[in-house]
C-alpha cells in the first residue's frame, strides 16, 4: 500500500491555466480585429490549426500520449502569442513555418511541454524576423489611417494568395509602426517632438496600437487577479522599462521617447503579461522573476534604441531565457529555520 | 500594579499573530463531525494492543497469554529511554501475543497483545499523585510509567520532553490546539466539552517543565472551542499566565515550528529543537491525558478519535486503545456503500489503511472512511510546467519545483543541498500541483535514499579499512615470508660450511690450530642454535593458537643464530627472550596503528580468526548505523 497523500487537491490543471491565459488574450484580439480588421482571426486559426497538428505529429513520433498534451492548450497559447507579435497582414505560410518552428524544434524537440529552455513563441518569431525581415517589419496601417482600408475578404486574399484588390499599392495599407518611424527619423536627425507629430502617433503609443496594448494589460490584470501570474515579473518589466526609458528621456527628451511610449508601444504590454510569464522557461523564484522581467526591458531599451530591430522583446526573452537557471540558483530564498 | 501590566502586555500580544510562508486552506469538513457530542463505544470483543504504539524502541511484555489483567495494569514496560509503557485497556484476559495487521503506512504485522475482554472492566488500583507537593524528578520518572505519548500524532513518548532530574530551560509552553487538518475534530471537541479539565492538564504540563507562560494556539475556525478555552482559563483560580491566542485557519499552523511562529515570531533553527529555545510545545489531547494520570491514576487507555467522512453519522468517539476499527465504524452508523477504504489521520498527510480489521492506536486522532467521491483517485502526472505555486505554498519557503527536478533526476547531493531534509511532508505543495505531480512521494524516496546511500557510504568507509588493514597485513606476511626463505638459505649455508670444517677436522687434526678450534665451536654452536630454532618452529607450528606467533620464533631464530656468529651462545635464557621480545611489541604497536580507527571491537578481535573479526565489524557498523538512525528519528520527532 503506497502512501499517497495529501488525498486532496485544489488546483486549476495545466489546460485551465491555459486556457484562463487565452481569456485574458481575448480582449486585446478584440482590440486588434478593431484597429486592423479581421484578419487577425485568420491568422490565429490557421496558427492554431498548424500546432496543433504539429504537436499530435510530433507526440506521436516521439509515442506520447496525444489527447492529454493537445488538450493542456499550451500549444494554441504558443500559436496564438506568436500569431498576435507578426504583422497581421502575413502571407499565410509566414506564420505555418514561424510556429512549425515553435512548435516541432523549440518545443517538442527539447521534450515538450514543460521541458523547452526557450520560450516556443519568441523563437519562432526571431526565426522569422531573422529569415523575412522585410515582411516582419512591414505592419498594416490602422484602418482609420489607411488610404484605403482593406475589408476582411480583402485581407484574406492577400494572406492566402498575396493579392491586392485593383488600384491598391502595398504602401497604401502599410505603414511604419511607431518604434520603426522613430527609429528612422531620428537617423535623419529629425528632433523628436517634430517627429511624434505623425499621425500615427497616438496619446500613449502608437494610433491604435496602444488601444491593443493597453487592452493587453487589462487581460494581464485579469491572469494576476486569477493567481495565473504573480506581479513580479510584469512589474519588474514595466518598471524598468519606464525607469530605463525615463532615465534617457530626462537627460534628452530631443532625442529619447518618454516611458509612457515604451511602456504602449510594440510588445510592451503583450511581453510584461504574456510572454515573459511563460513559467517553463522563466524563473520561479520571486527575486529572479524580478531580475528577469528587469533583464528583459534592459535589453529591450537597448535593442530599441540602439539595436538594428525596431522592438526588441523577443531577442530579449530568448537572451533572459538562458540566465534562467543562473538566476533561479543565485537567488534561493531562505528556507524556514535557515538563519542567515 | 505591575500583574497589571504585564497582564496588558500578555493581552496585546495575544493579539499579534507572525504569519508564514506559504500554507494553503483546503475546505475544513469539520461540521460533519461536530454535530453530536463525543460518543462513547461499548466494550469490544477484542482489544489488541500492538507494542509499537510510538516512537522508540519496542515496550518489554509483561505479561504472558492466559494471564488475568485488570484495566489499567502494566502489560508492557517502556524499554530505554525512548519508549513507551503500554497497559491493558480493559480487564480480561490475555489471548495471544502474536503478530498482526497493525494500522501502519507500510501495512505490515507487528508484534500485538490481543486481550478478551470479560465485560467488568474492572480498574487496577488508582494512584493519584499529589503532584505540586512532589519533587519534579519523581513526577517525571513517574510519567514513564503512565504510558502517556504525544497525542497530535508524532506519539513520541511523553516523558522524553521533560529532563529526568527535573529542571528544565522552558520559559514558555505552547499549547497546540490548532487542528489545521482538515476534517478532524477530536481536538475541537476535546476543548468543547472538557475545557476545565484540559486547564487542569496545563497546569501540570506548566508545573512539570517550570514554564513561566502558557499560550494555547487554536485556529480561527474552532471559535465554540476557544471561547470554552477562554471560559476555562479565566474560570480556573490556581494557574498563572496562561492565555489562550487565536490563530488564522492555515494548513499546516498545527505543525509545532509553523505554531511556534506564529504565536511568538520566534523562528526555530533547523538544527535546534523547540526546547533549545526555551520553548516546548504539547498537544492539548496530551495534557488532558497527563491530569487523568496525576489526578486520577489513569494512565493513558484511550484517546478522542474522529470517525468521519463516508459513515452515516461522523462523530467523536473516546476510543480504548486496541479497539478495532470495525467496531468504531459501526458505532458511526456504519459505512456507505461506496466507501473504498479508510484513511487514517487527514487528507493532507493522513495514509490508508491496509484493512478495517486494525486496532485504534495511540496515534489514531481521525478515522476518514474514504469514497472516490470524497478523495478522488490521482489524476495522471503531467511534466512539471514551473509554475512555483508549490514555492508559494511552501511552508518551509523551500522550492518544492527544484526538489521534484532533483528527486526525480537521482540528483540527491542537489536535492539536499536544497534543504530537502527541511521538508516537513506536509503535502502543501501537491495540493496546489496544476500538473497532479506525487511531489510528496518523490521527497520521500529522495530522502530514504539518501539516507540509504549514507550508510551504503559508512559502510563502504569501514570496508575501505578493512581493504587498507588487509594490504597492510598481506604485504608484512610477504617481508616475513621473504625473511623465512633468506634464514632458511642461510642456514643451508651454515650446515655446508659446518660439514666441511668437520671433514677438515678429521682429515688434517694434526694442522689445526687453536684458531680454527675457536672456529669450529663457533659454527658448531650456530648449527646448534638454529637446530634449535627449527625445533622451535616445529612447536609452535603444531600448537595452532600458540602465545609467540611463528613468525616471531623465526626472529628468535634468526637473532640465535646472530647471536651464535657473535659468540654469545653462553648467554642465559632470559636474555634471549627479553632481546627476542623487542621485536614482536614493536609488531603489535604495528596491529595497533592500522587498527586504530575501527575502535575498540578492532582490538580485541585481533586475535581470533579472521571471520570473526569480520562479522564482529559488520555488527558494530550495523550498530551504529542503528543508533545513528534512532538518534536522527528521536531528532526529527523531539517537537
Amino acid at each position: 500500500m503506497i502512501n499517497r497523500s495529501p488525498y486532496i487537491s485544489d488546483a486549476p490543471s495545466v489546460g485551465q491555466i491555459m486556457r484562463k491565459v487565452l481569456y485574458a488574450l481575448v480582449p486585446g484580439i478584440a482590440a486588434y480585429v478593431y484597429v486592423y480588421g479581421g484578419g487577425i482571426l485568420v491568422t490565429l486559426a490557421l496558427a492554431t490549426a498548424t500546432a496543433l497538428i504539429a504537436e499530435a505529429v510530433m507526440l506521436k513520433i516521439r509515442r506520447r500520449a496525444v489527447a492529454p498534451f493537445l488538450g493542456d492548450y499550451s500549444a494554441v497559447l504558443t500559436a496564438w502569442l506568436l500569431a498576435l507579435a507578426i504583422p497581421p497582414l502575413s502571407p499565410w505560410w509566414v506564420i505555418v513555418v514561424g510556429t512549425l518552428f515553435a512548435i516541432v524544434i523549440a518545443k517538442q524537440l527539447y521534450g515538450g511541454l514543460g521541458y523547452n529552455p526557450f520560450n516556443p513563441a519568441m523563437v519562432g518569431y526571431a526565426v522569422l524576423l531573422i529569415s523575412f525581415p522585410v515582411i516582419m517589419t512591414k505592419w498594416p496601417a490602422a484602418l482609420s489611417l489607411a488610404q484605403t482600408p482593406l475589408g476582411f475578404v480583402d485581407q484574406l486574399q492577400y494572406i492566402f494568395a498575396g493579392l491586392l484588390p485593383q488600384d491598391v499599392k502595398l504602401d497604401a495599407i502599410t505603414s511604419a509602426t511607431p518604434l520603426d518611424y522613430v527609429k528612422t527619423e531620428l537617423l535623419l536627425k529629425h528632433d523628436l517632438s517634430s517627429i511624434s507629430q505623425a499621425p500615427i502617433f497616438g496619446a500613449l503609443g502608437g494610433k491604435g496600437g496602444e488601444l491593443v496594448t493597453g487592452a493587453y494589460l487589462l487581460g494581464g490584470l485579469y491572469l494576476w487577479q486569477q493567481k495565473i501570474i504573480t506581479w513580479h515579473l510584469p512589474a519588474a518589466f514595466l518598471g524598468a522599462l519606464a525607469a530605463m526609458s525615463g532615465i534617457f528621456w530626462l537627460v534628452n527628451p530631443a532625442h529619447f521617447s518618454s516611458p509612457t511610449f515604451h511602456l504602449f508601444a510594440g510588445a510592451s504590454m503583450l511581453g510584461a503579461f504574456f510572454i515573459i510569464t511563460d513559467p517553463v522557461s522563466g524563473p520561479t523564484t520571486p527575486w529572479a522573476k524580478i531580475w528577469f522581467g528587469a533583464g528583459v526591458a534592459m535589453i529591450t531599451y537597448l535593442i530599441r534604441v540602439y539595436g538594428g530591430y525596431p522592438d526588441g522583446v523577443a531577442f530579449a526573452v530568448i537572451f533572459m531565457n538562458i540566465c534562467v537557471p543562473l538566476l533561479d540558483a543565485n537567488t534561493q530564498p531562505r528556507v524556514f529555520g535557515h538563519l542567515k | 500594579m505591575n500583574a497589571l501590566v504585564n497582564l496588558t502586555k500578555l493581552l496585546n500580544s495575544a493579539k499579534e499573530i507572525f504569519p508564514f510562508h506559504g500554507g494553503v486552506h483546503p475546505p475544513e469538513n469539520k461540521a460533519q463531525s461536530t454535530q453530536l457530542p463525543i460518543g462513547h463505544l461499548q466494550l469490544p470483543a477484542k482489544i489488541v494492543l500492538p507494542l509499537r504504539q510510538h516512537v522508540g524502541n519496542v515496550p518489554k511484555i509483561t505479561v504472558k497469554v492466559g494471564d488475568y489483567v485488570l484495566k489499567g495494569q502494566l502489560i508492557a514496560e517502556a524499554e530505554g529511554t525512548v519508549s513507551a509503557a503500554i497497559h491493558a485497556t480493559t480487564s480480561g484476559t490475555i489471548a495471544a501475543i502474536d503478530e498482526q495487521i497493525i494500522p501502519h503506512p507500510s501495512g505490515l504485522g507487528d508484534r500485538c497483545i490481543t486481550i478478551t475482554p470479560d465485560g467488568k472492566d474492572a480498574w487496577i488500583a488508582k494512584n493519584p499523585q499529589d503532584w505540586r507537593n512532589t519533587e519534579r524528578k519523581d513526577l517525571v520518572a513517574s510519567l514513564r510509567l503512565s504510558g502517556i505519548v504525544g497525542l497530535g500524532g508524532a506519539t513520541f513518548p511523553t516523558h522524553i520532553k521533560l529532563r529526568a532530574d527535573g529542571k528544565s530551560g522552558v520559559h514558555t509552553l505552547i499549547i497546540n490546539a490548532a487542528e489545521c487538518e482538515p476534517y478532524i475534530t477530536c481536538d475541537d471537541m476535546l476543548m468543547r466539552e472538557r475545557a476545565l479539565e484540559v486547564v487542569q492538564g496545563i497546569a501540570i504540563a506548566q508545573h512539570l517543565l517550570g514554564a513561566e507562560r502558557v499560550i494555547i494556539g487554536i485556529e480561527d475556525n474552532k471559535p465554540e472551542a476557544a471561547a470554552a478555552m477562554q471560559a476555562a482559563v479565566a474560570g480556573t483560580t490556581n494557574i498563572q499566565n496562561m492565555q489562550v491566542k487565536v490563530v488564522p485557519t492555515l494548513y499546516p499552523s498545527g505543525d509545532a515550528r509553523r505554531l511556534v511562529h506564529l504565536l511568538l515570531g520566534t523562528e526555530i533553527p533547523h538544527d535546534k529543537r523547540t526546547t533549545e529555545m526555551g520553548l516546548q510545545v504539547f498537544n492539548v489531547a496530551t495534557v488532558l491525558a497527563l491530569h487523568r494520570y496525576f489526578d486520577f491514576g489513569e494512565p493513558s487507555l484511550s484517546r478522542i478519535v474522529s470517525m468521519t467522512g463516508n459513515v452515516q453519522q461522523p462523530q467523536n468517539f473516546e476510543v480504548l486503545f486496541g479497539t478495532p476499527l470495525s467496531h468504531l465504524v459501526q458505532a458511526a452508523g456504519g459505512a456507505k456503500a461506496n466507501t473504498s477504504h479508510f484513511v487514517m489521520g487527514g487528507p493532507m498527510m493522513g495514509f490508508a489503511l491496509p484493512t478495517d480489521d486494525v486496532p485504534i492506536t495511540k496515534a489514531a486522532n481521525c478515522i476518514i472512511a474514504a469514497s472516490p467521491h470524497l478523495f478522488a483517485p490521482p489524476k495522471p502526472a503531467m511534466p512539471c510546467i514551473r509554475c512555483a505555486r508549490c514555492a508559494d505554498a511552501c511552508p518551509v519557503n523551500l522550492q518544492p519545483q527544484d526538489l521534484y527536478w532533483f528527486a526525480k533526476a537521482d540528483n540527491f547531493e542537489k536535492a539536499r543541498d536544497y534543504k530537502l531534509f527541511d521538508c516537513i511532508e506536509c503535502g502543501a505543495c501537491s495540493y496546489v500541483c496544476p500538473s497532479d505531480i506525487p511531489l510528496v512521494q518523490y521527497y520521500r524516496y529522495a530522502k530514504s535514499e539518501i539516507i540509504a546511500t549514507d550508510k551504503a557510504k559508512e559502510a563502504a568507509d569501514l570496508a575501505r579499512e578493512r581493504n587498507d588493514a588487509r594490504l597492510v597485513r598481506i604485504e608484512r606476511e610477504k617481508q616475513e615470508r621473504a625473511q623465512k626463505h633468506a634464514d632458511r638459505a642461510e642456514a643451508g649455508k651454515l650446515a655446508a660450511a659446518k660439514l666441511a670444517a668437520e671433514k677438515a677436522a678429521q682429515m688434517d687434526s694434526n694442522v689445526a690450530t687453536s684458531e680454527d678450534a675457536t672456529k669450529v665451536a663457533k659454527q658448531a654452536a650456530i648449527a646448534a642454535a638454529i637446530e634449535r630454532a627449527k625445533a622451535a618452529k616445529a612447536a609452535a607450528a603444531n600448537n595452532a593458537p600458540a602465545e609467540v606467533s611463528p613468525n616471531v620464533q623465526a626472529e628468535i631464530a634468526e637473532i640465535d643464530a646472530r647471536r651464535a656468529k657473535l659468540g654469545m651462545v653462553g648467554k642465559t635464557e632470559t636474555e634471549q627472550e627479553n632481546i627476542g621480545i623487542s621485536k614482536p611489541l614493536s609488531i603489535d604497536g604495528f596491529e595497533t596503528n592500522i587498527t586504530s580507527k575501527p575502535l575498540s571491537i578492532e582490538k580485541t578481535a585481533a586475535a581470533p580468526s579472521a571471520d570473526a573479526e569480520k562479522q564482529a565489524k559488520i555488527a558494530a557498523a550495523i550498530a551504529r548505523a542503528k543508533a545513528a538512525k534512532a538518534a536522527a528519528d528521536a531528532e526529527k520527532l523531539k517537537e
